[in-house]
């Protein structure tokens, strides 16, 4: 008998180009969780779906109970007992709950027919295995995320999964919701179950795992009981070298206000209702709030892409009427969208298309013809002064990290030469080094006077960088603390005043 | 040494890849001008440039939409219509069955217009069902397709048009130092269009709406407007090409076109404008048109029947589709 549940041995994975797995190793004990750690691109989710059939490996081997397996597709692992809870899920919103537990494996009457009553009756025992009371013939689309995650898990669990690889689970849950999660976790552990679990938040994997595995540009780091780590250890260890700060220093020296909202209230009841705020010129106004406390729907709003009720929005002394993103952009407003791959980048044009697309009316000669040369001097230098890792301005964009995606977004606001910046979720889902590189970007931004909004659910970074945060919960403001004063307590109080 | 080579392999096999239809297709004419004795001739080549011209003109219309990830199904019909109201208003005066026996002799160049922006506005139409309706692009010109054509069977009394003005005809046949009208004006076309898409905002906003229609909208792309120019500037192509059709063959009738937009797709695909959007090159369109007419006159050279030679057509639309999204799967 094996000491290990499961085990991954040299595991090696090349696409045209790269090397993604470089002698990979996981070892996973039977009932515990075990967290894989690393930076975007240090290849934890290319192994995860090297062992969930997704991807095919090119060398190595994969044992369960010690016995040599071979994976070849989703369907075959959950034969194999591994399951996975996917990071973007992926479930049929128009069906219920207990379709979408036992979609392609219904249980049959006479080999002929599906027996839906006692497809309904299993789904109910399992949902209250996961603490969900919920009526099984529920469609998916009324549940909130968490819920369906919740119901994704007891989809594993239904398999009879004694792995399931959890991607990044907490990415937009509450914190209500995350503790919830860790209790389910918890009871699937003292059941023998072994959990996978994929995160960048380093509080969440210290309080949650047994071991943890770290990986760096595809290759193994090593595995330490999670007891012997800490934040910096870990940060250490997934670099490569030691980061002094997470936050660069500030200069920036907060002015005369800029912007100023009065009453404004959505067109939709259930969003945000009699919002009041002031933004000053060279200020980092950070956002504060749990997810669905309306704070992207009041600042895409702003924006000029969801309606507004009542309310007005005065700009530079002058109060103004924005209807669509381009007046916004008119004005002189920029917005960096929450989802990047939803609203921000053109996937399949090259980064110089990327770039230019919010400026061209910059680069027109004669009225209409554009001036491609100017352009490219434009994307060049952007290039350059953000340091964008790619290999030329012509390259698509979604082959670059997120990371990278992200900065040549902010160079597309850069070219347009905004006063107000809406950065929204600014380093969702990039790596610590990006991260700090974002950052940097940002306090510059504000030295140079231009204002920021920076709306934020990872707390550390809200309080990092901030001069002033305003706290939203269910559609109003709840509350606004300054620097000097912020701590994750009493943000948090304020983010749950009303609920 | 060694890893240029293999790095040569590997892109010649990309290569291959990436334009398989196209070597398919052309293997397949070089097989047929070996073959047989009459492919490589002058006359062969005229009859093949003149076809692909006006198809180019056809498929141009039809490439904006597909890159902006919409169809335009309507582009056959219309074709029709522009050939029906140019040929209608441009009849000789002594011809005997006049659709309009008292028509006075109307201006050439006035009759075209008309004729352009008539067409033009059926193209408003569609872009204005799918921008502000947002009914998908499939379905809003599927309608309008067949609402054209009977438009088309109205106004014409399903009667064919002939006895064509001279002037008119003139277009398709004239030549100016051997080289046909109808190749100059499809030639203008392709500049004009080359340049529509790589040095106006219009072009980069076009591929942007194909790349990603939300994020166009927050980077201030008004996407409505540039999807109404880029369907009506396409309906007054298909005009332009009925137009020359018409003159071509010295009649029209209301069947003019019909399944034009399907080789129109078909031609894109297979130059490489792809129908996840966002992608495509008007010097690619212009290889899909000369591809796909080469493929037919190679039939027919063969001696293929014509009801075979729409079963080859359909599988080659079919598999250039499915090699196009082939290369946009996630590579496993």
């Amino acid at each position: 008998m094996s000491d290990f549940l499961l085990e991954m041995n040299g595991i090696s994975k090349s696409f045209p180009g790269v090397k993604a797995l470089d002698n990979a190793n996981l070892k996973v004990r039977p009932g515990t969780v075990h967290a894989l750690m690393g930076e975007n691109g240090a290849g934890k989710s290319t192994l995860m779906k090297c062992l969930f059939g997704i991807y095919t490996k090119d060398e190595g081997e994969i044992l369960i109970d010690g016995k040599p397996t071979h994976i070849l597709n989703p369907f075959d692992a959950l034969n194999k007992g591994i399951a996975m809870v996917h990071q973007e899920l992926q479930p049929i919103l128009e069906r219920s709950i207990a379709e979408n537990i036992y979609c392609g494996r219904f249980p049959m009457k006479y080999n002929l027919f599906i027996d839906h009553k006692k497809m309904n009756e299993d789904t109910e025992k399992l949902l209250k295995e996961v603490k969900m009371n919920f009526d099984p013939k529920v469609k998916l689309s009324t549940l909130s995320v968490s819920q369906m995650q919740s119901v994704e898990i007891a989809k594993a669990v239904s398999a009879n999964a004694r792995i399931i690889i959890m991607d990044e689970p907490t990415s937009s849950l509450t914190q209500n919701e995350v503790d919830n999660l860790f209790d389910i976790i918890n009871t699937l552990r003292k059941k023998g179950i072994s959990i996978i679990y994929i995160s960048h938040k380093m509080d969440e994997i210290l309080s949650i795992s047994d071991e943890v595995t770290i990986m760096r540009d595809g290759q193994y780091i090593g595995t330490w009981d999670a007891k012997e780590l800490s934040i910096d250890k870990i940060v250490t260890r997934m670099v490569g070298r030691e980061l002094k700060n997470l936050y660069p220093p500030k200069s920036n020296v907060p002015g005369e206000v800029i912007l100023e909202v009065n009453e404004l209230t959505s067109v939709s009841d259930k969003s945000f209702k009699n919002v009041n705020f002031k933004l000053k010129k060279g200020e980092i106004l950070g956002i504060g709030g749990l997810v669905g406390a309306q704070r992207s729907e009041l600042f895409e709003a702003i924006f000029g892409i969801r309606g507004v009720k009542k309310g007005t929005i005065t700009y530079k002394g002058r109060q103004i009427r924005i209807r669509r993103p381009q007046d916004a952009i008119k004005q002189g407003i920029a917005l960096l969208t929450e989802d990047r791959r939803a609203t921000g980048i053109f996937g399949v044009l090259s980064i110089s298309e990327n770039v230019a697309i919010a400026s061209l009316n910059k680069y027109v000669n004669h009225g209409f013809v554009l001036n491609n040369r100017k352009i490219d001097t434009l994307v060049k230098e952007n290039i350059k002064k953000l340091s964008i890792k790619t290999p030329n301005s012509k390259t698509k964009i979604q082959t670059l990290s997120g990371g990278n995606q992200q900065k040549v977004i902010i160079s597309r606001w850069l070219a347009n030469d905004p006063d107000i910046f809406i950065l929204d979720e600014p380093t969702r889902g990039i790596d610590v080094g990006a991260k700090y590189e974002i950052y940097s970007i940002i306090a510059e931004l504000a030295k140079q006077g231009k204002s920021i909004v920076m709306i934020s659910s990872e707390l550390p970074e809200l309080i990092g960088m901030s001069d002033r945060i305003l706290v939203m919960c269910d559609g109003r403001i709840s509350g606004e603390v300054a620097k000097e004063e912020a701590t994750q307590e009493n943000i948090m109080s304020l983010a749950t005043k009303f609920v | 040494m060694e890893t240029t080579a293999r790095l040569n392999k590997k892109a010649i096999a990309g290569f291959m890849q990436n334009n398989a239809i196209i070597i398919i297709m052309m293997l397949i004419a070089v097989y047929v001008g070996i073959s047989e004795n009459n492919f490589f001739t002058m006359g062969n080549f005229k009859n093949l440039a003149v076809n692909t011209a006006v198809r180019f003109i056809i498929a141009l219309g039809v490439s904006g939409a597909l890159i902006t990830k919409g169809t335009d199904l309507s582009a056959g019909r219309l074709v029709g219509l522009g050939s029906c109201i140019a040929a209608s208003l441009l009849q000789r005066p002594d011809f005997s069955s006049k659709l309009f026996p008292g028509l006075p002799e109307l201006p050439l160049f006035f009759v075209l217009i008309v004729t352009i922006i008539i067409c033009g506005l059926f193209g408003f139409a569609n872009a204005a069902v799918i921008s502000f309706l947002k009914v998908p692009p499939f379905i809003a010109t599927l309608g309008m397709q067949t609402l054209v054509y009977g438009i088309c069977l109205v106004y014409t009394g399903a009667q064919p048009i002939g006895g064509l003005r001279k002037d008119y005809t003139g277009i398709a046949t004239g030549s100016i130092f051997g080289i046909p009208y109808l190749l100059i004006i499809s030639v203008l076309c392709g500049l004009f269009m080359w340049f529509l898409y790589n040095m106006t905002k219009h072009g980069k906003y076009m591929y942007a709406i194909g790349g990603n229609e939300n994020a166009a909208e927050v980077a201030g792309v008004n996407t409505g407007k540039t999807k109404i120019k880029i369907y009506t500037l396409a309906a007054m192509l298909y005009a332009v090409g009925g137009i020359l059709l018409a003159a071509k063959a010295g009649g029209t009738s209301v069947n003019m076109g019909s399944g034009y937009e399907l080789e129109a797709i078909a031609a894109c695909t297979i130059g490489g404008v792809s129908t996840n959007g966002g992608v495509g090159k008007v010097s690619g369109i212009l290889i899909g048109v000369l591809v796909f007419e080469l493929l037919k006159i190679s039939l027919q050279f063969l001696g293929v029947e014509t009801s075979y030679t729409y079963i080859v057509q359909g599988l080659v639309i079919i598999i250039a589709v499915a090699l196009d999204l082939r290369k946009y799967l996630a590579k496993k």
